[in-house]
Order: structure tokens, then C-alpha cells, then sequence
């Protein structure tokens, strides 16, 4: 399961993150998630809920998901657009010669820790 | 509480255990392989053949699955040891279970290492395993439609196998228009067609991997 391996590398990361500043709980997790990354956030917030009992750190945290939109620019027009309703081809000329700007990230804007 | 402002990847973990096992193979004079592909593309066929021609390198295999062990013992008749990695369920490899699997070879004396990645051609293109080459396999009974429908695989391979090309003549598997779908999303990629069965342009795919090898380091022992 995707999720699973995703949320066992959100939970390595915040441990040592928690060892390097020196934290003792984290509290809100604000998780900004590409509408384009794959990952479906129902799972992953099961997944989340299962796993945190496992980290003393996170025992008590809150997962906040916020979505990035996904936008794909256009090589050939210079021109961007939404990836999620054209896809690969651009809608303003024709082209395939597209490169997506953004919307395949999972990153953790930030936490709140003590 | 205070509010720590991160910004960092999810997988940033991932990614630094990533950048040490690199170090830590290119020290030791070891080109890791990644080797992705759908299940069934014939990923142990391919590899059993590449380790039966090329008698003078040392080949080690990583074997990822879910269970059994079948693939890892099909590759120690070959002639390459073998490690059998169970990721329990998990849809991919990462590179802390990959340099886990290392550990668990106790050798070290190998020229080439193939990680024989999960079968499934999404999630594995997603996670940096440390390794220095990433090759994809696509069989002609899959299609040549892949590109369109996994594009981030092909854009994130260095090396394309087109797998069963001697099955060509019982599909509708069009290699060029493949060819072109796979250079559009990613226009250096390599791609060598081959038979693991008949030969076929095995010579071609050896004789690149190997060029990697000793590209990769000047000195090889």
C-alpha cells in the first residue's frame, strides 16, 4: 500500500526532526499534498492514525492535509494551465511538449511542536 | 507550542539514506541497478540471461517481493549471489530497505548489483533507492500504449528494455511509435529491444551496461 510507505517516511523524518530541536510532542502536522501526487488522503490519514501510536513524538499530533493545485506549463506557448482537466496536452495550442510546474509534491509546510 | 516551519519533503529521510548508500557503493566500486517494471515483464528472465553471458563481472541480485523466494533462487543457478527481500506488503523499495538488503549479503565483492525492484510500474519511480541506474523493463504483451498511461516510470528511467521481442509477431506492439512515446516524455532515455529467449540485441544492452560500469569507475579493482 502506497500510503502506508509514505506515512512511515512523514513519521522517520518528523522523529528526527523532534531529536534535532529538541521536542518532546508535536502537535499539529500541516501536510501540503499535490493534487497530482498519488496519494489518496482518506488512506494516508488512516494510515497516519494507525501509525502515530507508535511515535511517542507524535502520539497526540493532528494531520492537517492542505492540496496544492497541479499546473502544467506549455513549452510551445508559453502559456500554464490545470493539469487535472487537460492533462499532458495543452488546451491553448496543441501540444505535447508540456512540463508540469507543480502538483506532484508532498511536503510538510510545518508543525507545532514543544 | 511553537510553530517550526519545515517546508521539507516527505520523503527527505528517504532521501539522505538514498545519498549515503550511493557513497557508500561508489566507494566500494558497485553499480546498483534499479531495475522497475510490471509483474510478469520478465525482470528474472532478463537478468538470469545478462548474469549467464557476462561470466566475467560479478553480479549480486536484490529480490523484492512481497513473498517467496523463488526469483532469488532462480538467480544463485545463474551464477549471481542473491538476497531475498521481503517488503511485507509495501508496494515498493526504499532506500533504507535496499541497503538493508546489502548488509544482509555480507559480501561486498560484486561489479554490478540489480535490485530487482517490486512489480508495479507506479509506486517504485517514486522513491530514490540509491541506486546510480535506473532501468525500466516493458514486455511487447503489455502494450505500447505504457508511456501514455505510466509516464512518470519512463520519464524517471535511464534505460528502457523492450522485453519478448521474439512475441513480436503475436501482438499489435508497434516498437517505434513506443519508442517515440517514451522519448517525448523523456528524451535520453536508452532503449535496447531484446529476446532473453533468442538473444536478440542482448549483446547491445550488455555492452551499454557494461560502458556504465566502467564509466561509473575508472578503476575498476
Amino acid at each position: 500500500m502506497h500510503e502506508m510507505g509514505i506515512v512511515l517516511h512523514l513519521a522517520k523524518t518528523l522523529d528526527e526532526t523532534a531529536e534535532q530541536e529538541k521536542l518532546t510532542k508535536i502537535g499539529r502536522v500541516v501536510l501540503q499534498v499535490g493534487e497530482v501526487s498519488g496519494i489518496m488522503t482518506d488512506l494516508f490519514t488512516d494510515a497516519w492514525n494507525y501509525f502515530k501510536g507508535r511515535h511517542p513524538v507524535l502520539s497526540e499530533s493532528e494531520l492537517v492535509l492542505e492540496t496544492i493545485p497541479a499546473v502544467t506549463w506549455c513549452d510551445n506557448c508559453k502559456r500554464t494551465y490545470e493539469t487535472v482537466k487537460y492533462g499532458k496536452e495543452c488546451p491553448h495550442c496543441g501540444s505535447a511538449e508540456t512540463w508540469l510546474l507543480k502538483g506532484n509534491e508532498c511536503i510538510i509546510k510545518e508543525i507545532e511542536a514543544e | 507550542m511553537k510553530i517550526i516551519e519545515l517546508g521539507a519533503s516527505v520523503t527527505a529521510s528517504n532521501d539522505r539514506d538514498a545519498e549515503a548508500l550511493r557513497a557508500r557503493l561508489k566507494a566500494k566500486g558497485i553499480l546498483l541497478v534499479n531495475v522497475m517494471s510490471a509483474a510478469g515483464s520478465g525482470k528474472t528472465t532478463l537478468l538470469s540471461r545478462i548474469v549467464k553471458d557476462m561470466k566475467d563481472l560479478r553480479f549480486a541480485v536484490l529480490e523484492a517481493d512481497i513473498a517467496s523466494d523463488v526469483d532469488a533462487l532462480t538467480m544463485e543457478q545463474a551464477g549471481a549471489k542473491s538476497v531475498q527481500v521481503h517488503t511485507g506488503g509495501m508496494c515498493h523499495m526504499d532506500a533504507g530497505m535496499t541497503a538493508a538488503a546489502f548488509d544482509a549479503l555480507e559480501s561486498t565483492d560484486f561489479d554490478i548489483a540489480f535490485l530487482e525492484n517490486v512489480g508495479n510500474l507506479i509506486c517504485p519511480a517514486e522513491y530514490d533507492t540509491g541506486a546510480a541506474l535506473k532501468l525500466m523493463i516493458l514486455s511487447v504483451p503489455e502494450g505500447d500504449d505504457k508511456p501514455l498511461k505510466y509516464p512518470l516510470m519512463f520519464a524517471e528511467s535511464d534505460i528502457l528494455v523492450i522485453s519478448k521481442t521474439d512475441a513480436l509477431p503475436y501482438f499489435n506492439f508497434d516498437v517505434e511509435k513506443c519508442i517515440s512515446r517514451a522519448k517525448k516524455l523523456n528524451p535520453g532515455i536508452a532503449v535496447f529491444p531484446v529476446s532473453a529467449k533468442t538473444g536478440a540485441g542482448m549483446e547491445a544492452l550488455e555492452s551499454a551496461l557494461r560502458t556504465i560500469r566502467n564509466s561509473e569507475f575508472r578503476n575498476p579493482n
